[in-house]
């Protein structure tokens, strides 16, 4: 990218979810559900001493893509790392059931979904791990109709029960500054010690879970610079494709790619790549 | 096998005791146990997540959900769904029904179902699966992170969770830790929740310890505190408050059945696959409507009111 490039583009990772949804949804389309004035704030959150936020973190945007019907779901990464709790995880499961409602009485609504979490909020535990079970029973069940395209900009990435919501997306998009794992590393480094997992490691984690690795591996569909151009025309196009059979049941595939794989060495980033990448996609 | 104070082995011990002690199936890491057994008088598949102390991948030893299990874990259940799987409606290329087939008409979209599954999902013809959960956490470690263990347990999710609107009844009996992505990949997606009645039965998204650590508390404080907040509690007493369990049963030996609270288990069993039969639903409302839960349900409210406006 050139100076002038540089200097006019819009970065995509500095806008926060409300305006996200606003730059993925065709122009004058965008309305908010369940937004801040709708009294649905945390009922967990104040008797712990944290400030909840009217939105609880998640931005529920209908509008249209491309013409066509969408819901857009934004997580706010600035807001409790993103974490979900029972509200914001029960804007995002409601708003992917009525999608899928939707399609049930012939209005082809899709939907993206902007991961920007670290998963279960632990002050509302058990109800942020039953609102992520219910995200995960709603993508299943939208899939079978419409894509659900996930999107992961960064800075927090993607982690938790949610990477394993971006897993069920039909398709997933990523930045270099994307991350996603199921756990994060200072939780892994304190489960199984730095030697497994040095935290503050940054470009250790990056190589085994960056957008640019994920992407090389198969794992993720479309590596994009941090561009709101590129972002919206990349999801446009993902969400205007057929269903195609999900990298979800693709388990065969991955048990026999992973049985070249010697457990007594820890892998390189390189180990992974050779063998996922390939005739996979 | 164990004693009673004990969770280390409840999974494959109820495992053994609903199946008859049935051979587990070939072909699965031994981690997976899988075994076919009558259920109610219906066939019946039993899926369990034991421990493999000498598993190749050394954070994946004490029965946690890692690479090799959440993979394995979607093959028993999709293969389920293969051998019921409606004739008119063949799948393609091992995923679901591809709306692009001719027989699209036949899919989803165009019944009008409410999701309800398919058109036999209330006939009793698809075999139930049952999920059987003692699951201390997922593996935590470099090379399920390396290896994209978020992407294994996705398709274990998915695969219970596409069992479910396919119209097999899907039930997950917690009968020890029931543990954070671990439940998420095996269990959660089921119709119905069953939980023995039991102390050694947690339902959580982090460990204690690790809990602790995170926030910055002692064991001690964070159990005190835990216990003031419904959600954030260990115990199966607290998170049945939640409205996510369709039942809890007490038994007399949770960690090695006898065979009366083998029959109290089938009992509920049954009854749990006459509930999901009289459903018309295959979605997780069941789930909704605990005493502390309220907001789940409001939020849906808001979102219903203003969908369409």
């Amino acid at each position: 990218m050139n100076q002038t490039a540089l200097l006019s583009r819009e970065s995509f990772v500095e806008l926060g979810a409300r305006a996200r949804a606003h730059a993925l949804l065709d122009a004058g389309t965008f309305r908010e559900l369940a937004g801040p004035f709708d009294g649905l704030t945390s009922p967990w959150l104040v008797r712990q001493g944290v400030v909840p936020q009217g939105d609880d973190g998640v931005i529920v945007a209908r509008g249209k893509i491309g013409g066509q019907p969408a819901v857009v779901l934004a997580i706010e990464g600035a807001f409790q790392g993103g974490s979900l709790g029972e509200v914001g995880g029960a804007k995002i499961a409601g708003a992917l059931e009525r999608a899928a409602d939707d399609n049930r009485r012939g209005i082809p609504t899709r939907a993206v979904i902007l991961f920007e979490t670290g998963g279960v909020r632990l002050q509302e535990a058990n109800l942020g791990l039953a609102a992520i079970a219910e995200i995960h029973a709603a993508i299943v069940d939208l899939r079978r109709y419409q894509p659900v395209v996930g999107v992961i900009a960064g800075t927090v990435g993607c982690f938790g029960g949610m990477s394993i919501a971006a897993g069920l997306c039909t398709s997933l998009v990523v930045t270099r500054e994307a991350r996603l794992g199921l756990n994060g590393p200072a939780v892994i480094e304190q489960e199984a010690g730095i030697a497994e997992y040095d935290s503050r490691d940054r470009p250790f984690i990056w190589s085994f879970t960056g957008g640019e690795q994920r992407f090389a591996t198969g794992l993720a569909d479309r590596f994009v610079e941090d561009d709101c151009n590129i972002i919206r025309d990349t999801v446009a196009a993902l969400v205007a494709q057929p269903p195609a059979t999900p990298r979800s049941n693709q388990y065969d595939d991955y048990l026999r790619r992973l049985a070249g794989y010697d457990t007594g060495a820890q892998p390189e980033p390189a180990t992974v790549r050779r063998l996922y990448a390939g005739d996979q996609q | 096998m164990t004693q009673d104070n004990s969770t280390t082995g409840r999974g494959e011990a109820w495992l053994a005791a609903l199946s008859g002690n049935a051979p587990r199936l070939p072909g699965y890491p031994p981690s997976v146990q899988v075994a076919d057994a009558a259920i109610a008088g219906r066939a019946a598949r039993l899926i369990a997540v034991v421990p493999d102390p000498a598993s190749p991948f050394p954070r994946a030893r004490n029965g946690e959900v890692g690479l090799l299990e959440g993979w394995s874990l979607a093959r028993a259940v999709q293969e389920v769904i293969a051998l019921d799987e409606n004739p008119r409606r063949p799948r393609e290329s091992g995923g679901p029904a591809s709306l692009t087939s001719p027989e699209k008409s036949l899919g989803p979209r165009l019944r009008g179902d409410d999701g309800r599954g398919d058109d036999n999902s209330r006939t009793g013809a698809k075999r139930p699966i049952v999920a059987i959960v003692d699951t201390p956490s997922q593996a935590y470690g470099r090379r399920e992170e390396a290896f994209g263990i978020h992407q294994a347990l996705a398709s274990a999710a998915a695969a219970y969770a596409e069992a479910r609107l396919a119209g097999h009844p899907v039930i997950a009996l917690l009968v020890g830790k029931a543990m954070s992505g671990a439940f998420l990949a095996h269990g959660y997606q089921a119709n119905r929740l069953v939980a023995l009645a039991d102390p050694g039965v947690q339902v959580h998204a982090m460990g204690k310890e690790a809990a602790a650590r995170i926030t910055m508390r002692s064991v001690e404080d964070l159990e005190a505190f835990a216990a003031t907040v419904p959600p954030m509690a260990y115990d199966i007493g607290n998170y049945a408050t939640l409205g996510l369990l369709w039942r809890t049963v007490p038994v007399a030996h949770p960690a090695a059945p006898d065979a009366a609270d083998l029959a109290t288990i089938q009992r509920t069993l049954a009854d749990a696959l006459a509930d999901i039969d009289a459903d018309p639903h295959r979605d997780l409302r069941s789930r909704l409507g605990g005493e502390n839960r309220g907001a789940s349900q409001r939020v849906r409210d808001v979102l219903a009111q203003q969908w369409d406006a």
